[in-house]
């Protein structure tokens, strides 16, 4: 069943493989990003209540989206390296996790922006910010945990148990807080969200979770990169990778002093 | 690559004997990890003390901090003792598993020829005997000072009763998670309180409509389904993350 | 630290492993026990039921596996609030081991009359006598551990209580058991009864 992913289990084969997908995402994203941002910000109708204020939505709504979506790609990442033991699972996963909190932060800050004007104050007890600052918090838990072994192989297990625990909470606290909400605040706020999009608001809307999506994904792409070099940087392959990159640059630099004697 | 294959079990005897006469069963494996926790924690009196003298000045403090008026401290009494109940919990917490790593008690657990989540459920019982259950034996003392309204205080005993296992069993997968690490006190707590916060809501909920006159079962039902899920789930997720930090 | 290594410990077989100080001789140990996982390879056991051999990974069955291995590493495992007796009769206890001939097994090691002082009270290296007393149970080979993996078991023991373990080494291998140890010193066991494996300090 998994026969095709097996050649990807290979750090060397995938290191690549992301190498060039890379590029081709940011690209992707930064179409996506272009198109919807200038569409959201500058053609799209105002929203009647909120006026020009409500433009943030295209912004925290799909980072909030994607943040929970990083979260549980993560949880995934992390049983996959537990039950198959792929120990490029874990690397994914560290490469999710500050990604995931970034997001997780925008989506907050972002939001916090949009209550200033909405409701006069830059935070309320909103179900939804709560839960997402509870989600910023378990983000910054599993990069802690993370950080605090030594050795990445333990740290990436330890990381994925805890990730795997906090999928399971986090429907729970998310449910909770949500009842919270309602049993302390009544209907006195609305919440965030918008609550029937027309299809102007839509389609910018659209473009612009593909392009955070794609983004995400290059910036993954990026960091498992990184993740993956540093914890095979004892096998030959990343070694002849860095003799290489050495050999470009000594060759960049004398071909550059000729040039300047001649 | 190092591949060991180890090969060594005696000819003249065979495996269903020691099956059948050298096994203690799963209840007595329990039973004796139980006994050898509280008798280690009856000689070691701090250990019992300590976190329940932190609750009682932790909930002391409110009142100072606040001001004495009854009608507003008895608004947010239950949230200060559970709080507070969360933080003493958390300060127990370490006890469970770190003294064990340390002296190699916890890798003879882990190699013993018992389940490891018996042995962890085990021994999570046993630090909710010491540390959950003197909390419940005070708090009706504490709420008393903070002018808790009369009708609660069943309340409160009953989501104490179901809410504090599952603070110790969530808290012993931060524990078994950061044992191995030198600095692992802040760090746990960052790990652990987020998962506290449904049983937070749930049980000063309870007690806020135990205050109003309404039926709270509703709440005191999600807190012990909080406390039956995490009775299943964390004992595996412990022996799992305990795993990882003796390797 | 050490690759392809293979290495097959059969019953009646005492290994010492040697090497200098990082060379693994820890790991391999730990690895042998499963507290370690090997960054690449396995490790297998093999058991005879009633003529048939199966042979199994390690964690496949590791509460057979456990009922089967006595291992004593650099930590000995005695909780200071407890007792001599109460250390060694829990550490029976837990392998379902009977407890009634726990003062010899303390005598063995030379603990005798400090059965009962609270093991803070006493020193590391009667930590470590406590921890080895286990060895001593006089149950029968069916009923106890036949896998014995022991860390430096020789630290803090003088040269008397050496031989009287060096013989319970052989005892246990001539029943059928096999003992696995890292030691510095050289054993007087006969050089046939023992088997060396020595690894290398590798620089990289």
């Amino acid at each position: 069943m998994f026969k095709w992913l097996h050649p990807y289990a290979n750090p060397e084969v995938s290191y690549n493989f992301c190498g060039k997908l890379q590029p081709w995402l940011f690209r992707l994203s930064a179409l996506f990003l272009t198109i919807g941002l200038v569409w959201a910000l500058l053609y799209a109708p105002a929203d009647y209540q909120q006026g020009d204020s409500f433009r943030i939505f295209y912004i925290h709504v799909p980072a909030a989206i994607l943040a929970m979506g990083i979260y549980f790609a993560m949880a995934i990442a992390a049983l996959s390296s537990l039950v198959w033991q792929l120990k490029l699972a874990d690397a994914s996963a560290a490469a999710m996790a500050p990604i995931g909190a970034v997001f997780t932060a925008i989506a907050l800050i972002t939001g916090a922006a949009w209550g200033k004007p909405m409701w006069g104050t830059w935070w309320i007890w909103d179900a939804r910010l709560t839960s997402e600052l509870i989600l910023l918090f378990l983000y910054l838990g599993v990069i802690a945990l993370h950080n605090a072994f030594e050795d990445k192989n333990l740290a990436g297990k330890a990381a994925g148990i805890l990730s795997l625990v906090g999928v399971i909470n986090l429907p729970i606290i998310h449910y909770s807080v949500e009842w919270w909400n309602t049993l302390h605040q009544g209907a006195t706020v609305s919440k965030l969200g918008a609550p029937s999009m027309s299809a102007s608001m839509y389609w910018p809307f659209l473009m612009c979770l593909l392009g955070f999506s794609f983004l995400i994904a290059a910036l993954i792409c990026l960091r498992f990169r990184t993740e993956v070099l540093a914890r095979n940087s004892m096998r030959p392959w990343v070694r002849e990778l860095a003799m290489n990159s050495t050999e470009q640059k000594v060759c960049h630099s004398s071909s550059c002093h000729t040039h300047s004697q001649n | 690559m190092n591949q060991a294959s180890e090969n060594s079990i005696a000819q003249n005897s065979p495996r269903d004997m020691n099956k059948t006469t050298n096994k203690l069963s799963y209840r007595g494996a329990f039973n004796l990890m139980v006994k050898r926790d509280l008798t280690i924690a009856l000689r070691h009196k701090d250990d019992i003390l300590n976190p329940l003298l932190f609750f009682v000045i932790v909930v002391t403090l409110f009142p100072l901090g606040i001001g004495p008026e009854a009608s507003t401290l008895s608004r947010i009494a239950p949230g200060i003792i559970w709080v507070a109940a969360l933080l003493s919990t958390l300060l127990s917490l370490d006890r469970l598993f770190k003294a064990d790593h340390n002296d190699g008690s916890l890798e003879q657990m882990l190699l013993s020829p018992h389940p490891v989540f018996i042995l962890v459920l085990a021994k999570i019982t046993a630090h909710w005997l010491i540390t959950g259950l003197p909390l419940i034996i005070v708090a009706p003392l504490l709420a008393v000072l903070l002018h808790f309204n009369e009708q609660s205080y069943s309340a409160l005993m009953l989501t104490l009763l179901l809410g504090t296992p599952v603070l110790s069993l969530l808290g012993a997968i931060g524990v078994a998670l950061t044992v191995g690490i030198k600095k692992g006190g802040v760090l746990l707590s960052l790990l652990v309180l987020p998962l506290y916060i449904p049983v937070l809501i749930f049980a000063t909920s309870a007690i806020d409509t135990a205050a109003l006159g309404l039926p709270y079962g509703g709440q005191l039902a999600i807190i012990a389904a909080l406390f039956l899920g995490s009775l299943t789930l964390a004992p595996f997720a412990v022996g799992a993350a305990l795993k990882v930090s003796t390797n | 630290m050490f690759e392809q290594l293979n290495l097959q410990i059969n019953a009646g077989d005492i290994v010492q492993i040697e090497g200098p100080n990082g060379a693994g001789k820890t790991s391999l140990l730990r690895i042998l026990t499963g507290l370690s996982q090997p960054y690449d390879g396995e490790v297998f056991f093999s058991t005879t039921t009633q003529e048939q051999v199966r042979t199994l990974k390690i964690s496949d069955d590791s509460e057979l596996f456990h009922q089967n291995l006595l291992y004593l590493g650099h930590l000995a495992g005695v909780k200071g609030e407890m007792t001599a007796t109460e250390n060694l009769s829990f550490n029976l206890a837990l392998h379902g081991l009977s407890t009634d001939s726990v003062d010899e097994n303390l005598s063995a090691v030379n603990l005798l009359g400090f059965e009962d002082s609270l093991a803070s009270h006493l020193s590391a290296g009667q930590h470590r006598r406590i921890a080895l007393a286990r060895l001593f149970s006089s149950a029968e080979l069916a009923h106890k551990a036949k896998i014995w993996i022991l860390d430096e078991p020789f630290t803090a023991i003088d040269k008397q209580g050496v031989a009287n373990l060096e013989k319970l080494f052989l005892q246990h291998a001539e029943q059928g058991g096999c003992v696995i140890l890292t030691t510095h010193q050289d054993l007087t066991i006969a050089k046939e009864k023992l088997k060396k494996i020595t690894l290398a300090y590798r620089f990289y």
